[in-house]
């Protein structure tokens, strides 16, 4: 025990319930050593997040998209640096509603991710889960759930079915700092270190629960220490920096790999919209959503340390620009002409 | 080419929004991102952000100017070396589609594919599969419910690996009532596995493990607790077949005792049938005898959907035969017809039919010849079983504990309504559990129950005896 204790690093960066910029300070020790292959990567996945992510807005509001949309902008880092260290189509990886990024960061087709948002038949659910619910058995994503921390006990079961069979496979469950006050958190971490379960919990603490500030709905503002009481490990992580994600992703995944139980992250990280298209964000001022942009962008985190280091020239970084809205205009091409389901699809997928 | 700005939707509702101050004007350079407009709905102020970069060419809806429609172009952006010359080309990125999408190539009738004329296709109707008969000579071996589920789930635990059983005291304990003895001797703490007292956590761990691709078989210590876990069954195993596109199934089993034991009171009372068979996604079956029960679950636990089992604590030590097969199974959605008769149909399931079938019994004697049916699957229900008996007799009376409001039987008689209204020489009636939270005192728990005499004065009122 005491040596679980002391075998998490803990990030050097602190929640501050007054001033979420406050909250990523870079934790320079635990920063991972990025190749020149891996920040072009990052680089590249990020930028291709946000710049999807832009246009499912924007395609929400030509009302091409219904219902809730929610936008990762701003969070891209997390995800991203998480997926570094997973073994694709291996690896199980389950979140909320908030699911886009961690979609193309697992591999899934932008055409499909935009055509499942557009309600189109080529959709990953054939245009019958939307936004908040889509799946990929190939790439082992386990949704895109609509019911806040619900994919919590979900993760804790697909890492369940992984001690089972005896492999080494991980299952990273993502989930809110809102969803971190729910109670099936708790009922899964108590059962997740009985069992020595393979799951990462990634909390991404993006400072609104909706339009609540964390110091308005959580007793205790430091995520990592909501396995306290299980002797779950737990550190904070400087969500922004793709870098220090990365390097808290390795140890987590090696901690469930050589099946020593679950690991919790909090990813100290901030969405730039609202909580979905519909949220004007008055709970929040513009200096603070400026701020985050303007010092800490997990993008343009990387862009400068690629323009720096002399890695990357800007007409590079532009063709690399290009390359990803090229993609993207690709798949929101084919989100809009792609037809919508046969009506037989009304009655289909009900029961196997 | 300049791309057109147009006026956003901001929510699922909005139509026509309020273009309340431009944010940047003609000349101004804008990178994606960047606050550009802000626009009024009914709900609240908005910010309209830029996607693409470039320079505003010409702004073409006022601020201040209210109604502006969803989707009309309020400016021109000008990308990189454009001048103002180019603004009559400008496009709108991407191409604004029309709301209904294009036409699927397949599509029998153009208008088919039209929202507002499209007409609901047919339901396609799945007969249910023939009941497989029991062999000729087969033995029949008096067992308890109770040992008929544990062998169900032993016979299946040995066939399939990826089989296995949770739940609070199924293990060491051997079963809060004892469905699991044997089980964890036989197959281990691997596959046998006590939870803690958490139904949300386990429930929803079990669907995780199942869209993994195991088979568990949630064991709930009655399904009133299964009230901490609804939201797993419905909203996680029942929907994301549906929602995936038919990518991830959930094969899981949701067992346990349901409805009213004996003065348990009203938390530890209740009937979950009609709940549960409002839900499409899944499946829920309700035995009454021992064979039935275990033929079913056998069934269930192979099936690649998630099936809501909900047995009985009373009937757990009714003793009836079940044959001596190798691989008894039997199919789900399938009713029995119990007791062959003429002159009414009482339709039940589960614990209702032990008052259906004394019921049956005493009229019998009084010349009344009551055919009885078995529902044994709640959902699908075996409708054309009913609709071919009521057909016959003319007359129904419908048991269960259940409560009357949108209950079993009130869906028995609206699809009778439906089917065989012209057949009905007497109006259904429904036997059910009183319209009261489960009382304590002995006394008012019986008077809560349905009862034998109430049954037969239904059966009385339907064929007009007196």
């Amino acid at each position: 025990m005491a040596e679980r204790a002391t075998a998490p690093k803990r990030g050097r960066s602190r929640a501050s319930a007054s001033d979420p910029t406050a909250a990523v300070k870079n934790s320079a020790p635990d920063l991972a050593d990025f190749s020149k292959d891996e920040e072009f990567e990052a680089y590249r996945m990020m930028l291709l997040i946000r710049r999807f992510e832009e246009k499912a807005g924007q395609l929400y509001g030509m009302g091409m998209i219904g219902g809730f949309c929610h936008l990762y902008i701003g969070q891209e880092a997390v995800v991203v640096g998480m997926q570094m260290c997973l073994r694709e189509g291996e690896d199980q990886v389950i979140t909320g509603y908030r699911d886009h990024g961690h979609m193309l960061a697992c591999g899934m087709d932008p055409k499909g991710v935009m055509a499942e948002l557009t309600g189109r038949r080529g959709g990953y659910s054939k245009g019958k889960g939307g936004s908040m619910h889509m799946f990929s058995r190939e790439k082992q994503f386990f949704g895109g759930h609509g019911i806040v921390g619900a994919q919590v006990p979900l993760g804790t079961g697909l890492a369940f079915a992984n001690r089972y069979r005896g492999n080494d496979n991980v299952s990273v469950a993502y989930f809110g700092d809102g969803a971190a006050n729910q109670g099936q958190v708790y009922e899964s971490f108590n059962m997740a270190e009985l069992w020595k379960l393979p799951v990462i919990y990634v909390i991404e603490n993006n400072k609104y629960a909706m339009g609540t500030s964390v110091n308005r709905a959580s007793a205790q503002t430091d995520f990592s220490k909501r396995g306290l009481s299980f002797a779950i490990p737990g550190e904070q992580v400087d969500g922004m920096d793709v870098r220090a994600v990365k390097a808290a992703s390795e140890r987590a995944v090696t901690w469930c790999r050589e099946g020593k139980g679950p690991y919790i992250l909090e990813m100290q990280t901030y969405r730039y919209r609202g909580h979905s298209m519909s949220d004007p964000a008055k709970y929040r001022s513009k200096d603070e959503v400026q701020k985050m942009r303007t010092d800490h962008d997990p993008i343009e985190q990387v862009r400068l340390r690629l323009i720096e280091s002399g890695w990357a020239t800007e007409d590079d970084l532009k063709a690399i620009d290009k390359d990803v809205r090229a993609i993207v205009a690709e798949a929101s091409d084919f989100a809009t002409v792609d037809p919508e389901p046969d009506a037989s699809e009304l009655w289909t997928d009900i029961l196997k | 080419m300049p791309t057109e700005i147009l006026m956003p939707a901001l929510s699922p509702t909005m139509e026509e929004g309020k273009l309340s101050k431009w944010v940047k004007q003609v000349g101004d350079k804008v990178s994606s991102g960047d606050v550009i407009a802000e626009i009024e709905t009914d709900k609240a102020t908005m910010e309209v952000e830029a996607v693409d970069e470039g320079t505003i060419g010409k702004i073409l809806v006022e601020e201040g100017t209210e109604g502006v429609k969803v989707n009309t172009p309020i400016a021109v952006l000008l990308a990189e070396g454009e001048d103002e010359s180019a603004i009559g080309s400008a496009k709108a990125e991407p191409a604004p589609a029309p709301a209904a999408a294009p036409e699927p190539a397949s599509a029998p009738a153009p208008a088919a594919a039209e929202a507002p004329a499209a007409k609901v296709p047919a339901q396609p109707k799945s007969e249910p599969a023939e009941v497989p008969e029991v062999p000729a000579g087969t033995d029949f071996v008096p067992t308890t419910v109770r040992e008929a589920l544990r062998d169900a789930m032993a016979e299946e635990m040995r066939r399939d690996g990826d089989v296995f059983v949770m739940g609070e005291e199924v293990a060491e304990y051997q079963g809060a009532y004892k469905i699991t003895q044997g089980l964890l001797q036989e197959f281990g703490d691997r596959r046998v596995i006590d939870t803690p007292i958490t139904e949300h956590g386990f429930a929803g761990l079990g669907v995780g493990a199942a869209f993994a691709g195991l088979r568990p078989i949630v064991e709930f210590m009655t399904f009133n607790f299964a009230m901490q876990a609804i939201d797993h069954i419905i909203n996680s195993a029942a929907k994301t077949l549906y929602m995936s596109g038919g990518q991830l199934g959930c094969p899981i089993v949701f067992r346990g005792p349901n409805g009213a034991a004996a003065r348990v009171g009203a938390q530890h009372s209740h009937d979950y049938a009609a709940w549960y068979s409002q839900v499409p996604g899944l499946k829920v079956v309700m035995p009454y005898s021992a064979a039935d029960a275990k033929g079913l679950l056998k069934a269930a636990i192979r099936d690649p959907n998630p099936v809501v089992f909900l047995e009985n604590e009373i009937l757990y030590g009714q003793t009836f035969d079940v044959p001596r097969l190798d691989d008894f199974v039997l199919p789900i959605g399938k009713a029995r017809i119990h007791r062959k008769g003429k002159d009414v149909t009482i339709v039940s399931f589960g614990i209702g039919m032990t008052y259906a079938i004394k019921a049956a019994n005493e009229l019998a004697g009084m010349g009344i010849d009551a055919e009885i049916i078995d529902l044994r699957t709640i959902r699908p229900m075996d409708v054309p079983a009913i609709i071919t008996s009521v057909k016959k007799t003319g007359r129904c009376v419908t048991v269960e504990e259940g409560f009357p409001q949108s209950g079993v039987g009130a869906e028995i008689v609206a699809q009778i309504m439906q089917h065989a209204f012209d057949y009905l020489d007497a109006p259904v009636l429904r036997i059910t559990g009183k319209d009261v939270p489960m009382p304590y005192a002995a006394n008012l728990e019986k008077l809560a129950l349905p009862n034998v005499a109430e049954v037969i004065e239904a059966v009385k009122a339907v064929t007009y005896r007196t």
